[in-house]
């Protein structure tokens, strides 16, 4: 990326295993940019999801260490780090019929003192960030009665509540459709444009990349692969490597690139 | 906008809803006191010896002691279901109850009877039992941050049946009096105590409510989703640590002294979300008065129903949970989530 841009998040040499004979994560060094839409991708099980994790906080390296803002993610206080980090799992089900504005409005607790419950405000915070996902009117249903693209909707607003500098979201397109996969796509853009928020983001949906996203991650079991803009990542030398697969191809068309494998 | 703006504030509606349950006890306390085979008049209570014995040395003491047990049988309930995300989990569905009967059980036989600097044994022995049983269900549901829901509940239909021959098999090792009083005890009776009994108890209820109570907002936020409460700032397994003691505790102690009495957990629980919504930081509090209403209408329910006999409680709890537990069920298989 070049220039003197002090990064938000960054990793270095993180090596992670969730049982010490398999490393998952491989002695990765990345630097994640403020105000920048970055993409994750890799094949299954190549560790993106746990680098994700890693970023969140919710796991900590075994060696080298994950950066936020220029302080080591593991000497900050838990709670500081949610007003700064929001992370959208993968899973989405909720086991209770919890209101969705109830939902939302979890993220505003890294604010609210333990004692007290969210104020006025924050339940305005919390219907401002359910209107940019266009769920505003879901405010009131139970969440469980949501269909998956919609309450996957609900759990970005709840990581829009929490007014986060970085997004991390694991591949939120899961189970949505081209008009919800698209949507949120753009919604994430938007977002950036309009109060430069960072975002990595695991995906698949590898054709929303360009033009959408500023920046790509690929890994490729546990290792950092390539990086770059994503006309420079995908292409069809770089994708068969990630994804070890000899019949990607790639087209650029009208300024966005078209994947497909053979 | 507009909807979000007329809810009543949250803080308000807690208040509320305490104060209403608060009647609801005081009501089913009075009735309680009132029901029996022999009716007690306020006249009665004035003049004649028999009836006042009845009611303070009886009556009274054993309205406390359901109030108690229900109070922390519930608010376990609605603790255990928010931390393994589980609307079905209880008690006596996941085997903790189980795990506590195997100890108190082993101390009845072993004659157990000291008390190490005032804390009776069967106490501690409950206590180990429950909170092994609680490891191993947890350990067994857990895959990575997600708990699956089957695993759970199987894992705790297993550790009851172990539990449960386990109990028979001290029962037919220890010689017939204390095999007799294991088998009474384990009916789940809420019989004579008395209220030393009671002291005893609320040294350790009071601050395991207190303390569960304390960590409302964390259960509500893990309710959502573990690996969410985690990226919001909860301290996931310090909060796990703490809600298995907390809840072993409060399960050893009503077992060691109530017996089993199934379910409790998982009704009231249940019936406070119907009434008062979702938000674990009222459903908590709301389930430790419930539980104690709860309790005390089914004790007096099993002193009337079939007077002069008197059923056990753990039989009307049964009877009534039963079926809730398997409406439950059905409903639950249709949510596509899980």
């Amino acid at each position: 990326m070049g220039g003197p841009v002090t990064p938000i998040a960054a990793a270095r040499n993180v090596e992670f295993g969730y049982a010490t004979s398999t490393p998952v994560i491989r002695g990765v060094s990345l630097e994640v940019n403020p105000g920048k839409l970055c993409a994750l991708i890799g094949a299954n099980g190549c560790g993106k999801s746990t680098l994700v994790r890693l970023f969140a906080g919710l796991l900590a390296p075994v060696k080298g260490e994950i950066v936020f803002q220029g302080t080591p993610l593991g000497s900050l206080p838990r709670r500081e780090a949610a007003r700064q980090i929001a992370y959208v799992p993968q899973n989405t089900a909720m086991a209770f019929p919890f209101t969705v504005l109830e939902v939302v409005l979890t993220g505003r607790s890294p604010y609210t003192p333990r004692f007290r419950f969210e104020d006025e405000r924050d339940r305005e915070r919390a219907m401002e960030a359910l209107a940019t996902v266009d769920a505003a009117h879901l405010a009131m249903r139970p969440v469980t009665e949501l269909s998956g693209g919609e309450r996957q909707m609900v759990a970005v607003a709840r990581a829009l509540a929490q007014d986060p500098q970085f997004l991390l979201m694991d591949e939120p397109s899961a189970g949505l459709d081209l008009k919800h996969r698209a949507g949120l796509a753009r919604t994430l853009a938007a977002l950036r444009d309009r109060r430069g928020l960072t975002s990595l983001v695991v995906t698949h949906d590898l054709h929303l990349i360009d033009p959408l996203f500023d920046y790509v991650f690929a890994l490729r079991r546990g290792e950092l692969l390539a990086q770059g803009k994503p006309a420079e990542v995908l292409t069809d030398a770089s994708l068969s490597d990630i994804y070890d697969d000899q019949h990607v191809r790639t087209r650029r068309v009208e300024g966005r690139t078209l994947i497909w494998s053979n | 906008m507009l909807a979000a703006a007329k809810l009543a504030p949250p803080a308000a509606h807690l208040w509320r809803t305490m104060l209403l349950l608060t009647a609801v006890v005081a009501i089913m306390s009075l009735i309680a006191l009132w029901a029996g085979t022999q009716t007690i008049t306020l006249a009665q209570l004035r003049t004649d010896e028999l009836s006042r014995t009845l009611f303070f040395r009886l009556r009274l003491p054993r309205v406390v002691m359901a109030a108690l047990i229900g109070s922390s049988l519930a608010i376990v309930g609605a603790a255990l279901q928010a931390l393994f995300r589980n609307p079905l989990a209880d008690p006596s569905t996941l085997g903790v109850s189980g795990g506590g009967a195997v100890g108190a059980a082993t101390a009845i036989a072993l004659g157990w009877a000291e008390r190490i600097s005032g804390i009776p044994l069967i106490f501690v022995a409950a206590f180990c039992g429950a909170i092994a049983a609680v490891l191993v269900v947890h350990k067994i549901a857990r895959t990575g941050p997600v708990m699956l829901p089957g695993a759970l509940l199987l894992a705790g239909v297993v550790v009851n049946l172990i539990a449960s021959a386990a109990v028979l098999t001290i029962q037919y090792m220890t010689d017939s009096t204390r095999a007799l009083q294991i088998l009474r005890w384990l009916i789940g009776s809420l019989d004579v105590v008395g209220f030393d009994t009671i002291l005893r108890m609320l040294v350790f209820l009071i601050p395991c409510w207190i303390g569960l109570l304390l960590f409302s907002r964390d259960l509500h936020l893990l309710a959502m989703g573990e690996e969410t409460a985690e990226a919001l700032g909860v301290n996931v397994a310090r909060c796990e640590l703490v809600i298995h003691l907390l809840s072993s505790l409060l399960v050893g102690v009503t077992v060691a002294v109530g017996g089993a009495i199934a379910f409790v957990g998982l009704i009231v629980p249940h019936a406070v979300r119907l009434l008062f919504g979702q938000d674990l930081r009222i459903v908590l509090p709301g389930s430790l008065l419930l539980g104690a209403a709860f309790l005390i209408a089914c004790d007096a329910l099993a002193r009337v129903v079939l007077s002069p006999i008197e059923l056990p409680v753990g039989a009307v709890t049964g009877l009534l949970g039963g079926p809730v537990f398997l409406w439950l069920l059905y409903r639950r298989q249709r949510y596509s989530a899980l």
